[in-house]
């Protein structure tokens, strides 16, 4: 089983039989249950908080408040502003303020109710456009100028020339509503100190590493002194890649009490954590010349970040940086925003910051497309910018298959044949996309290699890999066996996996911009490759006899390190390196719906999803990257949405109330996998773990184009959305015909 | 994750012993299959210290027969219910109302009493403490406030259990017992419109049984959920309905409809509709009385002004559906 074989995951019988030991699997003796105590209100300054009677209930050990953990942490070190508990303001409904560790969880949540905070209600901004106009109400201190995280502007040729002259303009605003992650696994994290005094937490975090990092900042503690590790996770798509509070929180309490110490979150606290999905308000131009070649792009982008940064500096780029793909435009301008706002923060959720514009653009594109006349498919076709080629923007694409992937898709849906004539409500739409595998730029500015692996032999013909990757589901650990059975020659069944755990593995950066396949995956090969050669010169009839000559010959245990080395890449302009990949991934999809005219509900039947990965390293695991992110993305076309009343309450943060599809509900999907076989990437692998969400929303926009002929330009596109539109739609007709 | 507050679970062996514990601790609350129950425990919707656990009642309360009319035991569980061919046969809506209810691990564990006597429920009353905490506490538990109708004294929380409206379109009754005795009332005058308690059941009542009458086997019935996903979602609507036909023409007809307030509504005032052609035109008109009757709240997170405006549509399609 090596390099494109269809290896099974090496923990999917433990997660299916529930074997598998998640963070909430441990427990030590004498250890303590931790809850925390949110803030009610959306703004609002803490005159005082007064922990005294919590501290008198039985079964109660600590508390913590803020003045015990001042240091501001966050995932980007510009953006440092978020506190473990708040001490002068809370920012949401839902903001940490105060924890408190008792011997059971029931009991920590009842001395919840005995902390008393006053509270002065500060003014509340709950949308990016009052952030916009009230700067006096100021969100985030951090916020240089009123309540803006991050604004982007920047241009690529002369964009309102280009539009002036164009054959076909599509000029439409577009709002796309945020959602969240839903992990099955809600966050949860384990402190314990030794007797030496040494910190260990294990968290179900994606950023072992940056956790590591801020823990040890924050608590004032040696690095030396901290080990994060993450044990299996249930998932995360993008919602464990910050430092939570909780983490600091657990490690504080563990200091202060000498016991270990959980804090498990509930749902409706995974919802409070957020950093999913950022809404977003698009005004969005695509300008076509004559021939239907997209001359011109202009998309103003108004974010709405929620109360904290996160990732929120880099969203404000990807949302314009992301786009410049599979299609060359012939100038390109962006505006965006990212405000601070007074609900829970946003953050990366799979396809981070490209999602909403992409929407945005492919219905857009469909739109100009129509003025001229011209097949979806076909406009699509015209503009492929090609392979080996720099975008408008400067980045650098390697492999492209995008063109295959649209042929790939046609034919499947039988575009052709079907489209305008599967009868009335019924439609076909197509969309395409890119995505990164990885970006140039780290997130703290360093030359040590972004991703490392060491490498182990055993006389046994054992491989043990050590690996810094957070396997979150998209399957490293499996593809690491893959690859060192490729390399070396064992099998990939007598290989160990040790991940992401500070001590004991080398630094990788997380699991985030669809990054991890293709750095950890290269630093593997490079690790390997040492130790292979040294084998073959060893000779031997089987594995292990030439891993006991090898180690013979050396006369030391045979070991090798890689690492992959973050390479210059990017235009020569500030910001022109976020983005920048050496790879990028590329998807075109065809979605088929149905609509009922009558009342609006509408149903995806199926959707055909072709993706370019370069080299799937394994067909199943990237079939299920392809079927899961076009679940998602179809999703959030169909229903998500955090939706928050008039004083910034989150409306039903349980599973009941924010609906995400069953199996009923989600189409049939067929995966097909393209493979261009990248230049730069593992055995030619590119990303396929994120790109795949993006064509699946405009995808079904467009489909229900063609099905009923109405433009919904809004998420979710909600039935009574969609019955609207199709009663507008029917005015107009009577109209035309009066 | 979310915890139950302390409670004492008694298990009783016989009905009579079952209400018998209920008399003796005054705010107990029944346990059957808790699908429902135990979330709103934790949810702190109840200040309750013990529970009545029946499941030593099931060789009791569990059966589906015949004895002129068809009796259900109330500790029949929704998926058998679901599966049951006698049911089929004669009840078919109620069969299909329960296999659309949530999903099969709930079907399994959820009774058909526990769903007669489900809860009423709200956007707003079904979530955590803290955050009905945030909101501002109504007036169904810890509060005097109703955030769906403002300025609110009554509850209007919706009574989201799909058995009801096919029962009451079948003018089916329910076997209630008490220390005091049994009686049997017909489930037109079992709901009340009070989202607090929605049922004229007594403290220590109990819900034995559910019988259809057998003028009821003949109808033509059908059931239908609207809801936004295709399985585990509690109904945005749902409608049922009876009727009988004679040379083509209405002989009878009863159209219930749930998930507005607290009370199941079964439609009135149709006589007039009597001896009228059963056809589109007759399922138009009812679907146009429905939507007079029905007043969607916003108790429910599906978009209250959408679901009135399609209710006549969901109705025609309904009565075409049971006509066959």
């Amino acid at each position: 089983m090596s390099i494109g074989d269809r290896f099974p995951k090496i923990d999917g019988v433990a997660k299916a039989d529930g074997s598998g030991l998640y963070a909430d699997d441990l427990a030590f003796p004498r250890m303590l249950h931790a809850k925390l105590l949110r803030s009610p209100h959306a703004h609002a300054r803490i005159r005082s908080i007064d922990v005294s009677e919590a501290l008198k209930l039985p079964g109660v050990i600590a508390a913590l408040t803020g003045d015990e953990l001042p240091l501001k942490y966050g995932v980007i070190p510009w953006t440092h502003d978020e506190q473990a508990l708040a001490t002068e303001k809370v920012r949401f409904v839902g903001d940490e303020v105060a924890c408190i560790a008792a011997l059971d969880e029931r009991t920590a949540e009842d001395a919840l109710k005995l902390i008393r905070v006053d509270y002065e209600v500060l003014p509340a901004v709950l949308s990016p456009e009052d952030a916009l106009a009230h700067p006096e109400i100021k969100v985030n201190e951090k916020a240089k100028v009123g309540n803006i995280t991050k604004h982007v502007n920047l241009q690529f040729g002369d964009v309102d020339r280009a539009v002036a002259s164009a054959a076909a303009v599509a000029h439409e605003s577009y709002a796309y509503a945020g959602s969240t992650h839903v992990p099955i696994e809600p966050h949860c994290a384990v402190a314990r100190v030794d007797a030496d005094g040494n910190l260990t937490v294990w968290s179900s975090t994606q950023i072992p590493h940056y956790v590591h990092r801020e823990l040890s900042r924050v608590l004032g503690l040696s690095p030396a002194k901290v080990r994060v590790i993450q044990p299996l996770l249930g998932g995360a798509f993008g919602g464990k890649s910050d430092p939570f509070s909780l983490e600091f929180c657990v490690a504080k309490l563990a200091l202060k009490t000498g016991r270990p110490v959980k804090i498990l979150f509930t749902r409706e606290e995974v919802f409070y954590a957020h950093r999913g999905r950022h809404p977003m308000k698009m005004d969005v131009t695509v300008a076509l010349d004559g021939e239907g070649r997209i001359a011109a792009v202009d998309n103003k982008i108004l974010i709405d970040g929620g109360a904290y940064a996160s990732f929120g500096m880099i969203t404000a780029y990807y949302a314009g940086q992301l786009l410049t793909g599979p299609y060359r435009f012939g100038t390109y301008r962006f505006d965006s925003y990212r405000m601070y706002t007074n609900k829970p923060p946003c953050g990366p959720k799979r396809g981070h910051g490209s999602v909403q514009p992409r929407f945005a653009f492919e219905v857009a594109l469909d739109e100009a497309a129509e003025k001229l006349g011209l097949d979806p498919i076909e406009v699509r076709r015209r503009n492929f910018i090609g392979e080996q080629v720099d975008t408008v923007n400067g980045q650098r694409i390697t492999s492209n298959g995008f063109l295959k992937c649209l042929e790939l898709v046609e034919q499947a849906s039988g575009w052709k044949e079907r489209r305008g004539k599967l009868g009335p409500g019924r439609g076909l739409g197509v969309a395409g996309s890119m995505y990164i595998s990885g970006t140039a730029y780290p997130v703290y500015p360093n030359e040590m290699p972004q991703s490392g692996v060491l490498v182990k032999l055993d006389r046994s013909g054992r491989v043990a890999i050590f690996s810094g990757a957070s396997d979150i589901g998209q399957g490293i650990n499996t593809l690491l066996c893959q690859i060192a059975a490729q390399e070396l020659g064992c099998d990939a069944r007598n290989v160990t996996v040790v991940a992401a755990d500070t001590d004991l593995t080398p630094v990788d950066l997380g699991a985030y911009s669809s990054r991890v396949t293709f750095m950890v995956g290269l630093a593997a090969q490079e690790a390997c490759e040492k130790l292979a050669e040294k084998l073959h010169a060893a000779g031997g009839a089987t594995f292990a006899e030439a891993c006991q000559k090898a180690e013979a010959i050396e006369g030391a245990p045979l070991a090798a390190s890689g690492g992959y080395r973050t390479q210059k890449l990017g235009g020569d302009y500030r910001g022109g390196t976020i983005g920048a990949s050496p790879a990028y991934s590329f998807t075109a999809h065809v979605a088929e719906v149905a609509v009922d005219e009558e009342t609006g509900v509408w149903k995806v039947e199926r959707i055909w999803a072709a993706h370019d990965c370069g080299k799937a390293l394994n067909p199943t695991l990237v079939e299920g990257q392809i079927e899961g992110s076009v679940y998602m993305g179809a999703a959030e076309a169909q229903m998500e949405e955090m939706v928050y009343n008039e004083k910034g309450l989150l409306f039903g943060p349980s599973l009941l109330d924010y609906r995400i599809p069953t199996s009923l509900d989600t189409p049939d999907l067929q995966a097909y996998i393209v493979e261009s076989n990248d230049p730069n990437g593992p055995y030619g692998a590119k990303e396929a773990g994120e790109g795949p969400l993006h064509a699946a929303i405009p995808a079904i926009a467009n489909a229900i184009h063609d099905a009923c002929g109405i433009r919904i330009r809004e998420l979710p596109f909600y039935p009574q959305r969609v019955l609207k539109l199709l009663r507008e739609r029917g005015q107009k007709e009577e109209e035309r015909v009066a | 994750m979310m915890t139950l507050p302390p409670l004492e679970v008694l298990r009783p062996e016989s009905v009579q012993d079952a209400v018998e514990a209920l008399r003796a601790h005054p705010g107990a609350r029944v346990l059957a299959g808790g699908t429902d129950l135990v979330p709103n425990l934790k949810y702190g919707m109840y200040e309750t210290r013990h529970l009545v656990a029946l499941r030593g009642l099931s060789n009791e309360l569990r059966y589906v027969r015949e004895a002129g009319d068809l009796r259900l035991g109330a500790l029949c569980t929704i998926d058998e219910l679901a599966q049951s061919d006698l049911l089929k046969a004669r009840a078919p809506a109620l069969a299909e109302a329960c296999g659309q209810i949530a999903g099969p691990q709930l079907r399994r564990m959820g009774t058909l009493g526990g769903n007669l006597c489900l809860d009423t429920r709200c956007v707003y009353i079904n979530q955590s403490y803290f955050w009905r905490s945030a909101l501002g506490f109504c007036l169904k538990k810890d509060g005097t406030l109703c955030h769906v109708v403002a300025g609110g004294k009554r509850c209007v929380a919706a009574a989201s259990n799909d058995t009801a409206p096919v029962l009451l379109a079948l003018d089916a009754s329910v076997r209630i017992v008490s220390p005091r005795g049994e009686r049997v009332v017909p489930l037109r005058e079992f709901y009340l419109a009070d989202g607090l308690h929605n049922t004229i059941l007594e403290p220590d009542e109990l819900l034995v049984e559910v019988r259809i009458p057998p003028a009821a086997f003949g109808k033509r019935q059908a059931f239908l959920k609207l809801r936004t996903r295709a399985a585990i979602d509690f109904p945005a609507l749902n409608l049922a309905v009876a009727l009988e036909t004679e040379a083509s023409a209405v002989k009878s007809i009863s159209l219930a409809v749930g998930a507005l307030a607290a009370r199941p509504v079964l439609i009135k005032g149709l006589d007039d509709l009597l001896g009228r052609p059963a056809d589109a035109r007759f399922a138009e008109e009812l679907g146009r009385r429905a939507q007079k009757q029905c007043k969607p709240l916003t108790n429910i997170s599906v978009d209250p002004d959408w679901r009135r405006d399609i209710l006549p549509v969901l109705v025609r399609r309904l009565v075409l559906r049971a006509l066959g």
